[in-house]
Parts: C-alpha cells; structure tokens; sequence
C-alpha cells in the first residue's frame, strides 16, 4: 500500500516588543535570572493583566501578512495546568475567538506553488524557565528546580497551519517561508537557535487517495530547519513502518533526538489533559478596529514572496529571485537603486550576491561606500567594453575601498582598456609580422590560431587592450591581405 | 474634647482644631483595645504605621496642606488587599505571613487622600462566606450580640465600623460581602458599580463580581470614601474610564418623584417578618415622601443564586491556582512538585475554599462546561436583560439586604446552602454589575439591626444615594452597640 503523509506545522513566535504581554516589565533574555519581573509576572496576588498594544500589533502585522482574517472582538481565555513556571497556574491565551483566522502562506516545493492553510494565529504569554539541577538535568532525577520568571509573560504569537502539508520537504518550506515572513516584519528576532520562533509537527499517515485523518503524533524540539525536516521523515517512516507491521499508532507527543536521529515517546499522558478554558474575566474583549487593521496594512514592508514575484517580473530566472529574496537588505536595497539606475537585472544579481557578498562576508563591514548607481556604472563599463570582466572585480574592489566613482577607479588603476582602433593596429601589425607561422596556419584554416593571436597583441599591449576588438582587427588584417 | 463620629464630623473637627488625627487615631486604638476580645474584627491592627501617618497627616494639615475628607480618618482594610510592608493574608494559612511588596490601588488612593490606616480586618478566608466565620484565624463577632456573627465575608471591617474600632473601612463584595455584614451590624455599606473602583492588588476570589466598596456609619460618610478610592485605574483592564457620577450631588434632595421599584421575587418564605415589616415600613415612607412606589417582577432574580454558585467558585478555582507553595506562602514539602503543590493547597486552604475550589473545577470541566458555567452565564444575560428592563420603569429597587438579621454562630456552619441564602438578596447586583448599598433602618425586638438595600443601574450612583440619604433621615437610626467590656 503507498501511504501519505499528513503534516500541521504550529509555530511559536516570540515577540521582539519592548515590555512583556501584560505588564510593563522590560523583554530581555540576557538578563541575570528573575530581575525583569514585577507583580504582575510573577502572580503575585492581586496582581492584574492589562494587555500590550505593541503585542497586538505584532500579531495583526503576522495575520495580516498570512493573509488572515483580523478578528474585530477577540477574547482571551485561561488555560489552566500546574507547572512550576506558570506563575498563576494558567496561561493567558486565547481560545476559540483568536485575533486572526483563515489564512494562507503560499510555498515553492520543487517549482510547484502549494497552498498550506492558516488555521488561526492567537495572542499568548510564555512561561517562566525551569532548569532542573543535579543528575542530567532531567526532571525526575533532578535534585532541584531553579525558576527564572524573566521570559514569564513574554508575548507569544502561535500560528497554526491546517493539515494541509504532505511531506518532510514541504514542512521545511513552509517552516522557512514563516520564519522570513516573521523576520521580514521585524516584529520578532525569529532566532530559532535562540528559541525565539519553535516549530512543532503534528504528523500522521493515511492510505494514498483516504480523506480520513490518521492517529496525529505531535513532534517537538526541532531547534534547525534540517533537523525539522529530518524528525518529520523519520516519523513519517517510523508510522509506516509501525502500521504495517500491525502494529496500532497512539496519539502521543514525541521527542526529536537530534543525536540519535529519531522521534521519542515522552511518555506523557494524553488526553488526559483538561484546561478548563474559560474567558479571563481581568481582560475585556480585545476590540481591533478595521481602521487600525488598515493602518497596519499600509505599514507592512514587502514580504518574501510578493519579492520574489516581482524580481521574476525584473527578468531574473526563479532560482535567481529566490536567492536574492533571501540576501540581506543592504543587498536588496543595492539591487533595487542599480535597476533605478538602469542596470540590467541578471548583471545587478550576479554583482551583488557574487561579488559584493563574498567581499561583505570576507571583510565583515557593509559595503557603505557602493550605491546603485555606482553598481549600474560598474555593469556599464563593463558592457561597453571600457573594462574588461576581469578588471571590473578590481574596480569593484577600489568602490568598496572608498576609492570613488567606478570610471575613476578605473582610470586610477589603469584598468582601462584599450579601444582605440588606431591605436591597436599598430601592435596587431606588429604581433601578425612577428608571428608568420600562425599567421601561415591560420590561413590554411587553423581557426583556433586566432586565440593565440589575441593572447599575443594583450601581452603586448599590457592586457589593456579589448579582447573583443583585437579578435576583430586581426580578422580584418588576415582577410585584407588574403 | 469630644471625638465626633462620622468622617464628616472628624473632617471638620480637624479643621477647626477641636482635634487632631492623633486623637482621632488614639480614640480608635482605645476602642479596639476595649473590644477587641470580643470581636476580633482586626487581624492585624498597624499601631506604628498608623500613628505615623496620623502624625504626618497633622503636620501635612497645619503644614496648608489639605488633603480633602478623608484627612488624618482612621480607615480599616479588609485584609484581602494587598499592604506593601503589611502582611496580607486574606485570612488563609496558605498566605500565613505573606507581606506584599505593592500597594492595592485603593490603598494608594487612600494614602493620598491622607487617610490613616488602621489595620488589616478579618474575612471569610479569601472572601468566600457570609458570616467571618470562615477566617483561618479565627471568627469575628458582632457588637450587637457578641454570641452572633457580624455577617461576611466583610465582617470584620462591618464589626469594626459598628464598634468605633475604625471610623470608616473598606470590604470587597462579589456577591453581598460588604451590603450583609453591613446590615448585621448597623452599618452603611456600598457595593459601586462594577469597574469603577480598581480591583488592582485585591487577592480575587471572583474577578467578574468582585468590586472594592466602603462601610462607614453614615451615608454621607460612604460617598466621601467612595469618591476617595474610585476613578480609573489603568492598571484595571476592565476598569471604568469615565466619566464618573458624584454619589454626594444629591444628598439630601429627597425622593419626591421618584420612581421606586420594590422587587417581588426578595420577599417571603425564608425572610423574618421583622425584616420584611420594617422594609415595608420604610418603603410607605418613602412614598409619603413623594416617590412613586411600583411593585416589579424579575423572575430571573429566583435563578441568580445557582448562577452565582457555579460563576464565582469557576472563577475563584483559577484564581486561586496561583497559590501554589512554589514562590511565596506557605510550602509543604513532598517527593515531587506536584506532591508539594498538592499538599501546600490541601493544608493551606480551608474547607470551604476546597468546597468551592472543587466545585468551580468540576463546572469548567470539559463535558460539564455548557451544562454548568455556560448555562450560568446564560443566566447571567437574562438577569442583566431583566434588570435593564426594570430599570427602564424605576429609578431604583429596593428590598431588604438579608433575609434575617445576624444569626448565631455556629448555627449555619455545618449548613453550607443555609449560608448561602444569606446572599439571595445581594448576589443580583454582582451578577448584573450595578451599584447596590445597604443602609440600617432599626432594629429588631431582639435589638439586632436590619438593613434595606437600594439597588441602582449601572453609574447611577446619584440617584441611589439621593434615596439611601432620604431612608437614613426617615428611619433616624443613630443607636450604638452596647459591647461588654472585658477589662483589659
């Protein structure tokens, strides 16, 4: 039997606000333990939450950018469990009226758009931190559990897609396209080695052609997008091979082992849960006027994918929209100003993320000293053969440097090549009257002689000379005198 | 030099330099000292912190520094709000010894206003009760009858307004908790609107109903401290912004056209006659005074009590989560956290905390949620449809505020929904969030007080006080408990 796979990625997007969810306590995770804390996180009682507008607009900015609806009365709601770093014993979350609803994220997998549903996108707060001392850190060995309230009431956005992924690859996509989206809004650090964007996979398998749901498995602690994407086709594999060994699947969350390569059972008990969710009666409904949403809208900065549309749109082939997508602003922005300044698409690309990136990554500084226009003016030099490709990179090299305009450097450098006619013929003339042989071989048909020909009249003239041309000269030579 | 009685009369004795908050404050130690044995209406009575502030608050006043009505006044706390420096255990074990690091939004206002803090008073453990008699620490009493219960959970701070002990204090009411210990005890008691006074740093049992309220002597008494604690709050979400009604505009312009409603449903089986006579009495009154009296129906009003006992013990099962062992309070050791949560919780609450905590557990329990908390709120639209109704028709409604005056000790305790009728006539106001005040009409032939609640839409503070000042003139009540001294 051939089997698919049906994967629901839910993401977790702490936001980069100043203060936290509910109080005005700073964010700020490099902090000594339990010193950005107040009444309000830490449950002290009587303590009460008043939500943080920056925080809403956050998760407006993610819905809206998901292609979600906006909520106009969304309702916060308890989600009661004991843990020792859920300081009020519950969590402030929302339940079934989310701030947004019914969205979509378009993803690429192999030249293939797919279009993975967005469940929702709702408004919560993180719990404290536990780390548990003393044998191996795990919990039911530890000898204590020190308690850090500092990420307590640190404003979380969890997106949840529909069931709407069929494998590993996919998964890996949507997981990165969000992470850019997120990035790209700057309303969170989206650091996932930090822990400030996690994914988590619920995944389960059917018979090809079923439209019923199977036993869903839920995966945590991916902490890479590779290690996402491996967890997620070894549970894949591990249920297929669990069912058709007859073997009957439990829904379960399950731990990614990164070491081992492979998913473990927490041995948690599931279903068993109940969080009594009720409307938190210390908030009232969270009211988000269509004109706020709007206000928002006109604010949201380009996102990856309408970038990628456009640069296609430019003349770069999918592969080349996609890597630029990805660069850095600086790049980008760079991109845009040569286009502005009328350069070619593909040479701008291939300048900026070739080049001007490797110098950037090698140099570690921002190419402060290149403008768009200095980009166009390179291209153009080139193009018109006052520089050779060759030379070009060491013009490039002079711009970053703060050397000046590309022409200038050009000529500072005596980079300039040679395109005078008359002033090349002269050393043609020379070259062909000091290489009879060739000139004897390439008349009995010897084509390629022409090369050698070429290489000649540049060493003679210093290799400033226009290859281009003296290829033309020395054509026009032999043929005049045959 | 003779201390008067009424913030009122202190406030201009204070400035015309008959006395000075020293005396005011040494006149209420004197009589907490004097009855205190018997009432126990303190748990914890602040003599250094108090005759500091009252000190200070004589050189603020000689200083020009005039900090309104409620300067140099001794006011008493009910100690479910939160004293920074001050322990503040809302009288449970598991907050044995808890001292807050912040002060509750009213106790800010009340320092500004330069009000002199007395103490902390005693409460049914986390408000949950309607007789004091639910204090970890101990019951408190009633200054009428010291084998009687002051009435709860504000019991404390009603016995100490009856006794002179505080000249005026606040109680917190979710569901009659200020009104019904004020009406046992011959006080003035106020529940405000719902979200006018800030609930910011009071421990809360049921966070939809709570609301802060003052009990003093009189009705004037009343506004000043309530217009001295309320006003937005924006530590509060679900504080009222604005703007707000001057409960003091109309003291005094009596009830002639008035429209008063008189609410069938608070009447009969379970009410004493003597309660419901001198209701009826003062009800004729008020209608001799000019008011139009209308009987009106509100059939919800018979379901508010069932609705209030799944709502308010929900809410307090997740409120009181947060006590826990793990940060602050009391902690009993076990094997595992949980084993140390669960047993912190089972010593540290009382029972009747446990009775509620189970049942508000159990109602949001999924497969219970709708049948339980969501056809409680249901409930508690219809109460608020009906209310909005009636109060299309009147201008207030009136009733007594307890069926009964202030019953034995011990006799309702092994009785848990004989106590919970103690409330019937209250708990309407906090579902529906309208402003509702107890004033004492007389007293029985036993001598115990009886209360007549006069209940207000929504910010219709004005009015309400308008009709309680006109029920304070006509039943011209002014006697004093008579407490058995025990020499000291």
């Amino acid at each position: 039997m051939s089997w698919e796979a049906v994967i629901g990625i839910e993401t977790h997007v702490e936001l980069s606000t100043r203060s936290k969810m509910f109080c005005g306590c700073v964010v700020d995770f490099g902090a000594a333990p339990n010193t950005n804390v107040c009444p309000v996180c830490l449950g002290l009682p009587g303590a009460l939450p008043v939500p943080n507008r920056k925080a809403i607009e956050g998760i407006i900015a993610i819905g809206l950018a998901l292609n979600c609806e906006i909520t106009e009365r969304s309702v916060f709601h308890r989600k009661n469990y004991f843990y020792a770093d859920l300081p009020k014993n519950y969590q402030i979350s929302q339940y079934d009226v989310p701030v947004c609803h019914d969205g979509h994220l378009d993803v690429e997998v192999d030249g293939q758009t797919r279009r993975v549903g967005i469940e929702r996108a709702h408004m919560e707060e993180d719990t404290g931190k536990s780390t548990h001392v003393g044998d191996g850190g795990r919990i039911d060995a530890a000898s204590a559990t020190l308690l850090d309230f500092n990420r307590s009431g640190v404003p979380l956005v969890e997106v949840v897609s529909r069931p709407d992924i069929r494998s590993a690859a996919e998964a890996r996509v949507y997981a990165q396209e969000l992470r850019a989206i997120v990035a790209e809004l700057g309303v969170s650090d989206a650091r996932l080695e930090e822990g400030s964007i996690r994914f988590d996979a619920n995944v389960s398998i059917r018979p090809e052609g079923s439209e019923e749901l199977g036993t869903k498995v839920e995966i945590k602690n991916m902490n890479s997008f590779r290690s996402l994407e491996r967890a997620i086709e070894f549970e894949i594999a591990r249920q297929i091979a669990a069912v058709e060994a007859g073997e009957e699947l439990v829904q379960e969350t399950r731990h990614w082992d990164e070491e081992a390569g492979e998913t473990l059972s927490m041995r948690t008990k599931e279903g068993s849960s109940d969080y009594r969710y009720f409307a938190d009666p210390d908030l009232v409904p969270l009211v988000v006027p269509a004109d706020w949403v709007e206000e928002i809208r006109s604010t949201l900065p380009e996102l990856p994918e309408q970038r990628r549309k456009r640069y296609a749109g430019l003349g770069l082939d999918p592969k080349s929209a996609e890597i630029l997508s990805a660069s850095s602003p600086v790049i980008r922005g760079l991109f845009d100003d040569a286009l502005d300044a009328g350069a070619p698409a593909p040479a701008a690309f291939n300048w900026l993320t070739g080049e001007v990136t490797a110098w950037m990554r090698r140099t570690e500084s921002e190419p402060s000293n290149l403008t768009g226009v200095r980009v166009a003016a390179l291209i153009e030099l080139v193009d018109t053969g006052v520089v050779s490709a060759t030379a070009a990179k060491e013009v490039l090299e002079g711009v970053l440097a703060g050397e000046g305009e590309p022409r200038a450097v050009a000529e500072a450098r005596d980079l300039v090549q040679v395109s005078d006619r008359g002033e090349l013929a002269g050393a043609v003339e020379e070259v062909l009257a000091a290489n009879s042989d060739a000139v004897e071989r390439y008349r009995g048909g010897e084509e390629k002689v022409i090369g050698f020909l070429v290489g000649q009249v540049m060493r003679q003239t210093g290799g400033k000379a226009d290859p281009k041309l003296v290829n033309e000269l020395i054509r026009e030579s032999l043929a005049g005198n045959g | 030099m003779s201390i008067p009685n009424t913030i009122a009369g202190a406030a201009r004795a204070l400035r015309d330099g008959s006395v000075t908050a020293v005396d005011l404050l040494e006149s209420v130690l004197e009589r907490a000292h004097l009855t205190e044995a018997q009432l126990h209406a303190y748990l914890n009575i602040d003599r250094d912190g108090a005759r500091a502030a009252a000190e200070a608050a004589d050189a603020d006043l000689a200083a020009g520094n005039d900090r309104g009505p409620l300067h140099g006044i001794p006011i008493a706390l009910k100690d479910n709000m939160c004293t920074r420096g001050l322990e503040t255990t809302a009288a449970s074990q598991i907050l044995a010894g808890y001292v807050p690091p912040y002060d509750a939004t009213v106790v800010t206002s009340l320092r500004e206003a330069g009000a002199v803090i007395v103490g902390k008073t005693n409460l049914d453990e986390f408000a949950m009760g309607s007789s004091t008699e639910n204090s970890a620490y101990g019951p408190s009493f009633n200054p009428w009858d010291i084998t009687r219960v002051p009435g709860g959970s504000s019991g404390g701070s009603a016995a100490a307004v009856a006794a002179g002990s505080a000249f005026g204090a606040l109680g917190s009411d979710t569901g009659g908790s200020i009104r019904q210990p004020a009406s046992l005890t011959g006080t003035v008691g106020v529940k405000p609107t719902y979200g006018t006074v800030s609930r910011y740093g009071l421990i809360a049992f049921a966070s939809s109903l709570d609301q802060i309220g003052p009990i003093t002597r009189t009705v004037e008494d009343a506004a000043l401290l309530l217009q001295a604690i309320w006003g937005h709050d924006p530590k509060d979400a679900t504080s009222y912004p604005g703007p707000y009604p001057d409960p003091a505009a109309s003291l005094g312009a009596g009830v002639d056209g008035l429209r008063i409603g008189v609410v069938t449903e608070l009447a009969g089986e379970g009410y004493e006659p003597a309660v419901e006579s001198a209701v009826a009495d003062m009800v004729a009154k008020l209608q001799e005074e000019g008011a139009t009296v209308v009987e009106v129906s509100l059939p919800s009003f018979e379901i508010a009590l069932s609705a209030y006992y799944l709502i308010a013990p929900a809410e307090a099962s997740s409120n009181l989560a947060r006590f826990d062992g793990v940060r602050y309070g009391l902690r009993v050791d076990g094997e595992t956290t949980e084993e140390m949560m669960a047993r912190t919780r089972g010593q540290g609450f009382g029972p009747e905390v446990i009775r509620r905590v189970l049942l508000g557990t159990y109602a949001l329990s999924a497969g219970y949620y709708d049948a339980f908390y969501g056809q409680a709120q249901r409930v508690r639209a219809a109460i608020r449809a009906d209310v909005a109704r009636v109060f299309g028709e009147v201008d207030v409604l009136v009733s007594p505020t307890s069926p009964t005056v202030a019953f034995s000790a011990g006799a309702r305790v092994d009785d848990p929904l004989a106590m919970y009728l103690s409330d019937i006539c209250t708990i309407p106001s906090n579902l529906s969030g309208d402003p509702a005040m107890s004033v004492p009409i007389g007293l029985d032939e036993q001598g115990l007080p009886i209360g007549f609640q006069v209940m207000a839409p929504s910010l219709g503070e004005e009015t309400m006080f308008r009709v309680a000042a006109e029920v304070e003139r006509l039943a011209g009540f002014d006697a004093r408990p008579e407490i058995p001294v025990v020499a000291g």
